[in-house]
């Protein structure tokens, strides 16, 4: 017999439904999964009575035949959504210990929809990373390794890394993610998984930890394209609490899932071809092409002239935006506070914010203060806010010639623990395919497509129109047949 | 333009003042997060997960507190903005748990207006003026800091943090302490008859930063200073008489004005220097990306337009135009929407608008300054007052026995009509009587009437008064003095 926790989002659902097994004996499997991978480190906190109760809740609903939509699953979450009573940490020290008395819309959404939570997981602090390594509570490390005998810590990728590897490692079905420059899409592809970052407002930002807030944006991640279409149902609506929030009905995505992409021109962005990029992902992008063709769909070749801009304007907006959301971290009123003896305001200002926020924080948080500070705010952040306007623009022209684009999620496969982290530059490039799309606000997926000479996952990355995610999740669903992604990392841990 | 003139040792100097009031917000809610407004409730009780600036938590716009301030923007005749957009401006301190308060710094909500202020000759004014208004934007309060709880710490209460500010900032249209002065007394009024503030300078709810300058009378503008948070009329004039005067002498005596920020002390009602532009903050202004910009709907200005009431200017012009009331008296009446709402009520209960607008010019404003009470609770409401004037119209009571009977009302909280029946204090027209009481005072005054008789013609008076008195005041005086006439002629 198949194991629980070797079953999706989809098959934990419909087995429930059948009667195969009991939510309690679901929520005991991946408990127990979480609680043996601690070599991982993908969870700050594990929720094991949480999810216990939710599936008693869901053995009890399907006995009075009160079914809900995630009755019976258990999933992950990501550890900067609002848990209340739970720690809500960002994977900062700030916010060690902090317990929220309040729940964020998408956690409440989830629970509303029957699901139940494993843990909070690990990320990037305050969602500010691509490997992990921005961590207050050490890094994730991704269950995938080289297939050369190296047994090197990979990355997992950022900053929703603890949903990625507990994800691919088989101890969560689903969690959850949130996706500000590629925080879904990136880990998604180093780890052999699928993740969607649905249209900005699709989702409440409401309790979840401000990172950008024009840019921020939850989305589901899981093993494939079903579970995160199922998830995200259950994740998207309107929040009133949210004024960015979209004031429209949530698709049944699930339901009107069709790999038949006829009718549907897919637009190749000749500006994704960078240097350096590896060969093998370049092949695994003209598979894709090839994918997409046998799926029906017209290939176009389109430019996306302002693509080389993207990068520097996201690093201007999202720390401009940060340096302020974190402002709030101040020792005043919950969080950390370092009182030095003696100590005035500022001397506490000062001494809590150094303590409480890691390097990156640190890093992203002068920058973004530099670049709004009076004589530099012309050239840095209303030039960025230009840039990001064109991006925009260029994906509007992209759409008078197709309906979809694809490309590579990421440049590179995981890189190890430590390979990168000493070159925020280098870092940095990781989101170069995926930045425009946030910047925009588009929605974007990426499904496996392959691995690489050394048995690592590579991503592709689909890219749809505002609110079109279900054209960006049929493309992904026809990608995912053909590439019939089956891989998956060998338990070492 | 101003006469009115700074004379320092070397000559005359020129004062130039601009005012940014801060008026807080009439609304149920705050500007951002639901919590309730109220003044005076206990420490950290009006406070919402958004106030504490909680992780996570977003501000959404309060319609009622964007409405007050487009009633307010049409209120002084100005444009409102049907796009506008909310900023951060960014900043640490410990009674704004953000670290920046969303405010409106790029566009506004509403631009440019005026309002006018009347000459005033008892204050220096010499003719009417009207003073610019820049522009209103819309932003948070922050909270209070409260340092007189413990020996060695600092509290914070956050009641007041996000509750809804409108920032009203003048032209630097005014040049005297004394226009200053009636800038704000005119803009509290306004503020009150639309409902946006309820301009209790006292309670904090309406404030003013001090913009001061001098310069040689037609020079370019001087340096400012900048005075915050001064909270009331008189010192504001203060405030400005003093910086004024502090400027000159700086500048008179070889030095620079420097641009600084500088406080009030109500005590000795001078300022002091509180940061110097070098230490000024940089706020980094930048759109809040948490909020959309915000687009008003014809409708809804139209709406805003609509729920206006009639306004002191207009008020003024109709009590003159069609009520036929002086225009001292229209002023004063018009002045405080309080005073207006209860004179209004007693025309509505019938009162004729003359004779009524002299009685509360007179009897009820003396009344109530001998009281030490304001309109809002007086004694006597409008009903009361009309059955009064309406005793006199009708000839029942005599201006002297109404004044009698009016105590009695204050005194006793009893109507008009009970009173005069009680205390038989009715006005008599009865000839028979006052021909007899004639008669009697006359007999009585035998040397008088022999010199009105050779022409004294002032005595009169003095039969008229011996004749009242004799009556107890209660006779009609038009009926003694027709009576009079005759028996001396």
């Amino acid at each position: 017999m198949t194991k629980l926790t070797d079953l999706g989002i989809a098959a934990l659902r419909d087995g429930f439904r059948a009667g195969d097994f009991s939510a309690r004996d679901v929520a005991i499997a991946f408990n127990d999964a979480v609680a043996s991978a601690k070599p991982l480190n993908a969870f700050i906190v594990e929720t094991p009575d949480h999810a216990l109760a939710a599936a008693d809740a869901a053995d009890a609903d399907r006995a009075s035949g009160n079914l809900k939509p995630l009755s019976g699953v258990p999933i992950g979450m990501k550890d900067l959504f609002a848990t209340k009573g739970v720690q809500t940490t960002a994977a900062s020290h700030m916010l060690e210990g902090f317990k929220p008395e309040y729940e964020s819309t998408v956690s409440s959404n989830l629970w509303r929809a029957g699901a139940g939570m494993l843990g909070k997981l690990n990320l990037d602090q305050f969602a500010m990373g691509s490997s992990n390594e921005t961590s207050y509570f050490g890094n994730v490390i991704s269950p995938w390794r080289r297939n050369n005998g190296d047994t090197a810590a990979l990355a997992p990728g950022g900053s929703s890394g603890g949903s990625s590897a507990a994800i691919a490692a088989r101890i969560v079905p689903g969690a959850t993610g949130t996706d500000t420059g590629g925080s879904i899409r990136q880990p998604a592809a180093f780890t052999g998984i699928s993740g969607i970052k649905p249209t900005y407002g699709r989702c409440s930002r409401w309790g979840v930890v401000a990172f950008a807030s024009s840019l921020d944006q939850a989305g589901p991640m899981a093993r494939d394209v079903r579970d995160c279409a199922i998830l995200l149902e259950n994740m998207a609506g309107f929040d009133a609490k949210d004024s960015t929030s979209l004031d429209l009905p949530v698709p049944n995505w699930e339901a009107a899932l069709s790999s038949d992409l006829k009718g549907k021109r897919v637009g190749i962005p000749k500006e994704y071809r960078v240097d350096g990029m590896p060969a093998e992902i370049e092949a695994l992008w003209e598979q894709g092409i090839a994918w997409l063709k046998d799926a029906g769909a017209e290939i176009v070749s389109v430019s996306l002239p302002h693509t080389k801009y993207a990068l520097p304007a996201y690093y201007i907006i999202a720390p401009a935006e940060a340096s302020s959301n974190l402002a709030r971290y101040d020792g005043v009123r919950y969080g950390l506070r370092d009182l030095p003896d003696g100590a005035n305001l500022q001397d506490m200002y000062a001494a809590t914010r150094a303590a409480g926020f890691g390097d990156e924080v640190k890093r992203r948080i002068m920058i973004g203060t530099y670049v709004l500070s009076a004589g530099f705010y012309d050239a840095y952040y209303t030039q960025a806010q230009k840039v990001r306007t064109l991006i925009a623009q260029d994906f509007d022209k992209a759409w008078e010639s197709c309906d979809l684009l694809l490309t590579p999620t990421a440049p590179s496969a995981a890189f190890g623990l430590g390979e990168k982290s000493a070159d925020p530059l280098a870092m940095y490039l990781n989101d170069v395919f995926t930045v425009p799309t946030s910047l925009a606000g588009l929605p974007a997926m990426s499904v496996p497509g392959g691995l690489d000479a050394l048995g690592l996952p590579l991503g592709l990355q689909v890219i749809g129109k505002a609110l079109d995610e279900q054209s960006v999740l049929n493309a992904s669903l026809a990608l995912e047949e053909r590439a019939g992604f089956t891989a998956r990392p060998d338990k070492w841990w | 333009m101003s006469n009115y003139r700074f004379q320092g040792a070397t000559g005359e100097w020129e004062v130039v003042i601009g005012l940014e009031v801060h008026a807080q917000v009439v609304s149920q809610a705050k500007l951002f997060s639901g919590a309730a407004t109220a003044f005076g409730a206990e420490p950290n009780t009006q406070v919402s997960l958004v106030d504490a600036a909680m992780p996570g938590m977003l501000p959404v716009p309060n319609k009622e507190c964007i409405r007050q301030a487009v009633r307010t923007g049409l209120a002084i005749n100005a444009e409102i903005n049907r796009w506008s957009r909310f900023d951060r401006k960014n900043y640490f301190y410990a009674d704004l748990p953000q670290g920046y308060q969303i405010s409106q710094l790029y566009h506004p909500l509403v631009g440019e207006g005026y309002l006018d202020i009347d000459a005033d000759e008892k204050a220096g004014i010499a003719e009417a003026k009207r003073i610019g208004i820049e522009r209103i934007h819309v932003e948070q309060d922050a909270g209070k800091l409260m340092h007189d709880q413990h020996p060695t710490r600092s509290y914070v209460d956050l009641n007041r943090s996000g509750v809804a500010l409108m920032e009203i900032v003048s032209r630097p249209d005014m040049n005297s302490p004394a226009e200053a002065g009636a800038y704000l007394r005119k803009l509290r009024s306004i503020l009150r008859y639309v409902g946006s503030c309820d301009g209790n300078m006292e309670e904090g709810s309406m404030r003013a930063d001090v913009n001061v300058s001098v310069r040689r009378p037609g020079d370019e503008f001087g340096t400012r200073t900048e005075t915050k948070n001064v909270n009331s009329v008189r010192f504001v004039m203060q405030a400005i008489e003093h910086e004024a005067q502090r400027q000159v002498d700086v500048i008179e005596a070889g030095g620079k004005v420097v641009q600084e920020t500088r406080l009030f002390n109500p005590d000795t009602g001078t300022t002091r220097s509180m940061r110097s532009k070098e230490d000024a903050h940089d706020y980094r202004y930048f759109p809040d990306p948490d909020l959309l910009p915000l687009e008003l709907t014809e409708a809804f200005v139209e709406d805003c337009r609509a729920s206006l009431p009639e306004l002191p200017d207009a008020k003024r012009n109709r009590y003159v135009e069609t009520l036929g009331i002086s225009a001292y008296n229209a002023d004063v009446l018009t002045a405080e929407v309080e005073t207006a709402r209860w004179f209004e009520a007693l025309l509505a209960e019938g009162a004729e608008a003359k004779q009524a607008s002299n009685w509360v010019m007179s009897e009820l404003f003396g009344a109530l300054n001998r009281l030490g009470k304001s309109i809002e609770d007086c004694p006597v409401s409008p009903p009361q007052a009309a059955e009064l004037l309406k005793l006199v119209s009708d000839g029942t009571l005599s201006g002297s026995l109404a004044k009698q009977v009016f105590e009695k009302m204050l005194e006793t909280g009893d109507g008009a009509g009970v009173i005069v029946e009680r205390e038989g204090l009715k006005q008599t027209s009865d000839t028979g009587a006052i021909e007899a009481v004639i008669a009697d005072v006359l007999a009585k005054n035998p040397g008088q009437l022999e010199q009105y008789r050779s022409g004294k013609d002032a005595l009169f008076g003095f039969f008229v008064g011996q004749t009242m008195k004799a009556m107890g005041g209660k006779a009609n005086p038009q009926v003694v003095n027709e009576l009079l006439k005759k028996a001396l002629s």
